[in-house]
């Protein structure tokens, strides 16, 4: 079986002074979340599309998705986690308590604030992690990337052309991210803002997908106002 | 739904636009899968239409010949992955006489409107006809050529008299392929005779009776009725020799697009009483005619496959203005792009 996971945990913590959850806002009249969704939906590998909301958002989101989609089989709404990678567990404990897990089962994972992915991204996030057991959507860093420890001085320059810049989807073979991420101690689970990292850790590949440059993810009031923009173009009649 | 919607904004240059595209409305959502690109594409890619065309049409995604899959069908006629050809004609209103592909109110992809080089394409429902199981997909790719030569033989099949013993095909390119192979389908008994200049090309009219340089055409030969395939500035030379070969009362369809105003012998037209046809593109009936023509002849589609010149993947814009500039040094054949953009 092939699942989505909709990232829609966030809180909007960098969203400025909006109070509502940054997935929530409208881009063109419609939920941020909404958009993102909907492309999903239009890939028919998908078994199941699992959305991931925080626990005081869960009506709402239900609400959202009933009033621009309707009623759809393979839409289901979970409560999230504390973090990034509890929520990516929520869902695969859906998976495990309503349907059950197969070993060559995959979930593909996407930030909620990500709408303009691509049927590329998807389709490539579902090959590789079928051949591969994990993919990362990256795209080449354009600005140099610079390190420090104490965001001071700096301690690092790597070289660009090694580095790049992580976008969504990140995809998995479940029963291997389940096996990986409970064999992390808590320490280690502590410092994990990638799901991508649970691999990595533990020496296994992780295939890149290219992303793109306009696959942005709208955390912030200026990501909001450049995600308007673009669907602002002129458009032929 | 954000989809991707990629145009040409200048001569040889694309770029991603971004439009908001409900999937809860009555269109239906396909996604392409072969793209085939035409010689109008390419007058736009290389900038070679007007300044003033290219000014108000572009930025505009190109293609107008391509299958996909449907991946949303609010009524629920066809089935998720159902492999589809799309129409790029697009009516606004209806008329009892006048052809959808002639009303002037008429939208058509890559002509002012955008085509068919997207992510997803949202078209009502009697703009995709379903295609039949096992036809070769870069072939269908260009099912909306081939439906323009059954649009224009139809309209002969209307207009022109009945003795139908020999036919004269001008045009040694797609076009003229395409029609003279359905001709020899439909008029088994005819004489079919294609006219061109490169012999090499006419090399691949196997099925065609005879074929003729058209510096070499004896002077006796006489033909019923004949069909103009050329386009271009050889559109002239091309009707001018179809109105000297052909009989008193037949029929010419035209079919080549021209740039620039061409002459045409009246004098010989109203001495021999000749009828011309001019042809245009096509309606959602061709395309549905195509279709079952196709499925009811499997030769004619192996014939087809002679015209597949490559099949190129597209996975980035770099890619896209690869296979156009790919298309424009090939001199035989169609390019298809396997859209996995």
């Amino acid at each position: 079986m092939i699942y989505a996971e909709i990232l829609a945990g966030g809180k909007g913590t960098r969203m400025g002074n909006i109070d509502m959850p940054k997935q929530y806002l409208p881009l063109k009249n419609k939920p941020i979340l909404i958009h993102t969704v909907e492309k999903f939906m239009l890939n028919d590998r998908f078994d199941k599309i699992i959305i991931v909301s925080p626990k005081q958002w869960m009506n709402h989101t239900k609400d959202i998705l009933n009033k621009f989609i309707g009623h759809d089989n393979r839409l289901v709404v979970v409560e999230g986690g504390e973090n990034r990678n509890e929520s990516i567990m929520s869902g695969i404990r859906y998976i495990e308590n309503e349907i059950g897990l197969n070993d060559d089962d995959i979930i593909v994972t996407h930030d909620s604030v990500r709408p303009f992915l691509t049927h590329r991204i998807i389709e490539e996030n579902i090959d590789n992690a079928l051949k591969f057991g994990a993919v990362d959507t990256v795209i080449e860093a354009i600005d140099t990337i610079i390190q420090s420890n104490d965001g001071e001085m700096v301690h690092d320059i790597p070289v660009r052309s090694t580095m790049y810049q992580g976008q969504t989807p990140q995809s998995f073979n479940i029963k291997k991210l389940k096996e990986l991420y409970y064999a992390l101690t808590d320490e280690q689970k502590e410092i994990l803002t990638d799901a991508c990292k649970i691999f990595v850790l533990h020496g296994e590949q992780v295939k890149i997908v290219k992303g793109e440059l306009f696959n942005i993810k709208i955390t912030t009031p200026y990501d909001l106002k450049i995600a308007n923009a673009l669907l602002e173009e002129r458009t032929t009649e | 739904m954000i989809n991707q919607i990629y145009r040409l904004v200048s001569p040889r240059q694309f770029e991603v636009a971004y439009q908001d595209c409900s999937v809860h409305s009555d269109d239906v959502v396909v996604r392409p899968t072969h793209l085939s690109i035409c010689a109008a594409d390419q007058r736009y890619y290389t900038g070679s239409r007007d300044k003033e065309v290219l000014a108000k049409k572009l930025p505009m995604a190109l293609i107008h010949e391509a299958v996909g899959k449907v991946m949303r069908d609010p009524k629920g006629e066809w089935a998720v992955g159902t492999p589809v050809v799309m129409i790029p004609n697009t009516p606004v209103e209806t008329d009892d006489i006048i052809a959808e592909n002639y009303l002037r109110s008429s939208k058509f992809r890559s002509s002012g409107y955008d085509g068919f080089m997207q992510d997803y394409v949202f078209l009502k429902r009697d703009r995709v006809v379903p295609l039949f199981p096992g036809i070769n997909l870069n072939v269908a790719a260009f099912i909306e050529l081939i439906s323009v030569s059954m649009h224009a033989i139809s309209r002969f099949e209307k207009t022109a008299h009945s003795r139908r013993q020999t036919f004269g095909i001008w045009g040694d390119g797609n076009l003229g392929f395409i029609t003279s192979l359905i001709l020899k389908k439909k008029y088994q008994n005819s004489r079919i005779i294609v006219f061109g200049k490169t012999p090499y090309k006419l090399d691949y009219f196997s099925f065609a009776d005879d074929v003729y340089l058209i510096d070499q055409i004896p002077s006796t030969l006489r033909i019923d009725h004949a069909f103009e395939c050329a386009g271009g500035i050889g559109s002239q030379y091309a009707i001018d020799q179809a109105i000297d070969h052909i009989h008193p009362e037949g029929t010419i369809g035209l079919l080549g697009v021209s740039e620039n105003p061409v002459e045409i012998n009246t004098r010989m037209v109203l001495e021999k009483g000749l009828t011309l046809i001019g042809s245009s593109r096509s309606g959602r009936v061709d395309f549905v005619n195509t279709v079952q023509f196709l499925e009811e002849h499997p030769d004619v589609l192996e014939y087809l496959e002679v015209l597949v010149g490559s099949v190129l993947t597209v996975r980035t814009i770099q890619d896209i203005i690869n296979a156009f500039e790919q298309d424009l040094t090939t001199s035989w054949g169609k390019t298809v792009m396997q859209w996995e953009i």
